[in-house]
């Protein structure tokens, strides 16, 4: 038994449980809510440190031996994105302390935010198929109350229909799920590694591949798939958009990774050849959605599309290097997209409208603002010395040395289109002057108007982050190297959970 | 009966999509209620049908004397239907406040997430009073069925 697994599951749980009492104390709840995301990333920090030294980490749930019972199992890849998950946690607590009313927490936006965390550790760090579903579950019923947190008209008009296509996506999901265990008679995912090479008939289990890279395509917003996001994302508070951004489409990424590193390798050539063309169609599209955008937090969602793309693209390619590109670029992307719609919020504090039209000024007003801005946007766009700069540049190289020419000019181009809506949103909200018949704010207010110290933190801190894997990408490559060399070598993750094979 | 049960599924898998494409709130609750059905049939029909015991083990024996029919798919079936149950009361709830708030259950007419000017007048009529979601105690005082429990700041 390794509890250490456990705590960044139990944790988020717990303190869940904790807020939810203390519903009448709304101080108090803010603070345990804090220190339990605190504790949160501790313990994903010291889960991290002790797979990079121990190896991949694994849990029998109830002592079950492994194909029988539920496994939990952490490689480098589960342990990075755990750990980014618990930061991006903490940030947007401390970040909902200035930004949402009184009301929306009384109406439980601790305790989901907490059962998301959970949820969508539970997603990463399990090594069951089924379970992998059910967190699932659990991560999109805490994602549908905080969308809707706050009741307004064009909430519920996002959420229902981000509602739907997931239910749909989750039902895809399950299905498969049955059918897998009809054909291979077990749903542990290392096992299922094994099963798989001794299907007679392959056509079938690529029937079940595609019902999984369909399910698990609309999780993570590819591109004939990804309509649920951009009619979303922009509807609740800045808090719930930001976390929401950072994780679920990642979550996504992470299954189709693990599902299509581990168990849908037969045939990598037409799987993961589907999967390149969704990729780079997802990059382009998302892109030009973006760059036709006129509002703060619909650029940024379209800017996730394009991104993921990125990261399937690494996928698809399935080289070590491509891999690690793929990882190092979730690392990154996770981080800066949080980070700007962190930022898209506090430009609605400070300029009264998420909507380019009514902002401007910001520049003058704000001028940390937008400094804070500009190292996320442009690391997104992938300026050196930024994170994003190196997480782009393993990618292209790994498309040149595979000589994919297409996708890595592809890469290249979204790059540029990437620069350009960030430009357009600098230029607009930040460098404009402010016009005179804006919305939100009376023009004296948007000058004066000083920021919550609570806001500024989080998107310092994040910031900081991203300069800070810029300046030194060494190690957080190595990371990623590490788990990519896991992913590319399935027999390593086989045997830590089924013990040395015969 | 594997056949017939399979034609069974698609049957219920065609009347699902069929209802949850047709643009209404409630017919999608009532495709959404047919599909997970037809996936948990799908489930018990992969996880194999056979005439076998159940899974007991009788009196004065330490195993199950085969052959046994498989346990897990039922499993399954089951914890998928607490799931889809929990999810599908969530819908209603969720469905209905979206009546109340948009005052349609066409899906065509909610336009209110991206009006149909979203890209041609950027500043003749732009989003930012919808977008505004309603983070200051003002705005959120005027929605119904506010929750009232608790201290006020």
């Amino acid at each position: 038994m390794n509890w250490l697994l456990v705590v960044p599951i139990i944790l988020p749980f717990a303190t869940a449980a904790a807020t939810l009492g203390l519903k009448n104390h709304l101080r108090l709840q803010q603070q345990v809510s804090f220190f339990g995301a605190a504790i949160h990333s501790v313990a994903a920090m010291v889960l991290l440190y002790t797979i990079s030294t121990q190896g991949i980490l694994v849990m029998q749930a109830g002592n079950w031996p492994a194909p029988f019972g539920i496994t939990l199992a952490a490689d480098h890849l589960s342990g990075i994105m755990t750990l980014v998950t618990a930061v991006l946690g903490l940030a947007t607590i401390i970040y909902s302390r200035a930004d949402l009313a009184a009301s929306m927490l009384e109406s439980g936006f601790h305790p989901l935010m907490q059962i998301l965390i959970g949820g969508v550790c539970g997603a990463f760090l399990t090594g069951d198929l089924f379970n992998l579903y059910v967190w699932f579950e659990v991560m999109l019923m805490a994602s549908f109350g905080l969308l809707v947190l706050g009741q307004e008209k064009m909430q519920f008009d996002g959420g229902v229909k981000y509602v739907m296509l997931n239910l749909f996506s989750t039902l895809l999901f399950i299905t498969g799920i049955g059918l897998l265990y009809g054909i291979t008679g077990t749903l542990n995912m290392a096992d299922l590694h094994q099963a798989v090479r001794t299907v007679p008939d392959k056509g079938l289990l690529m029937a079940v591949a595609a019902i999984f890279m369909t399910a698990f395509g609309i999780k993570a917003g590819l591109f004939p798939l990804f309509f649920w996001l951009p009619v979303s994302y922009h509807t609740p508070p800045a808090t719930v958009s930001a976390i929401l951004a950072g994780l679920l489409t990642k979550v996504g990424v992470y299954a189709l990774i693990r599902m299509f590193t581990l168990v849908f390798i037969f045939d990598v050539a037409w799987t993961h050849g589907v999967l390149m063309v969704m990729a780079v169609l997802t990059m382009v599209i998302g892109v030009l959605g973006a760059a036709a955008g006129n509002d703060f937090r619909r650029i940024l969602s379209f800017h996730i599309i394009s991104q993921v793309g990125y990261m399937v693209l690494g996928l698809a390619l399935f080289t070590p290097l491509a891999l690690t590109g793929a990882i190092f670029y979730l690392m990154h992307h996770m981080i800066v997209k949080a980070n700007l719609f962190l930022i898209s919020g506090a430009a609605r504090k400070a300029g009264g409208s998420f909507a380019l039209a009514d902002l401007g000024d910001l520049y003058k007003n704000n001028g940390w603002l937008a400094l804070l801005f500009f190292i996320p946007a442009f690391s997104l766009a992938g300026f050196p010395p930024l994170s994003g700069f190196w997480a782009k540049m393993l990618i292209i190289k790994a498309s040149l040395e595979s000589q994919a020419w297409g996708s890595a000019a592809a890469a290249v181009v979204v790059g540029l289109l990437t620069v350009y809506s960030m430009t357009k949103i600098w230029g607009e909200a930040f460098w404009k002057p402010r016009p005179a018949n804006a919305r939100g704010l009376s023009a004296e207010a948007a000058a004066a108007a000083p920021l919550d110290r609570a806001l500024l933190i989080p998107i310092a801190a994040l910031a900081a982050i991203t300069v800070f894997i810029g300046l030194i990408p060494g190690p957080f490559i190595a990371l990623a190297e590490k788990a990519a060399f896991e992913l590319t070598h399935p027999e390593i993750y086989v045997r830590a959970v089924l013990g040395p094979l015969p | 009966m594997e056949i017939l049960l399979s034609l069974l599924c698609g049957t219920l898998t065609a009347a699902a999509v069929f209802l949850m494409l047709s643009g209404n709130l409630i017919r999608f609750i009532f495709g959404l209620v047919v599909a997970t059905n037809a996936v948990n049939l799908i489930i018990f029909i992969a996880g194999g049908i056979s005439q076998a015991r159940p899974p007991l083990i009788p009196e004065g024996e330490s195993l199950p004397i085969p052959p046994v029919a498989n346990a897990l798919p039922q499993a399954l079936i089951l914890t998928a239907i607490v799931i889809g149950f929990a999810l599908l009361s969530f819908i209603f709830i969720l469905f209905y406040r979206t009546y109340e708030r948009l005052g349609t259950v066409e899906t065509e007419a909610m336009r209110v997430s991206e009006p149909a000017d979203l890209y041609q007048a950027p500043h003749a009529k732009n989003v930012a009073d919808m977008a505004d979601t309603g983070t200051t105690p003002a705005n959120t005082a005027n929605t119904a069925n506010k929750i009232t429990s608790g201290e006020k700041s």
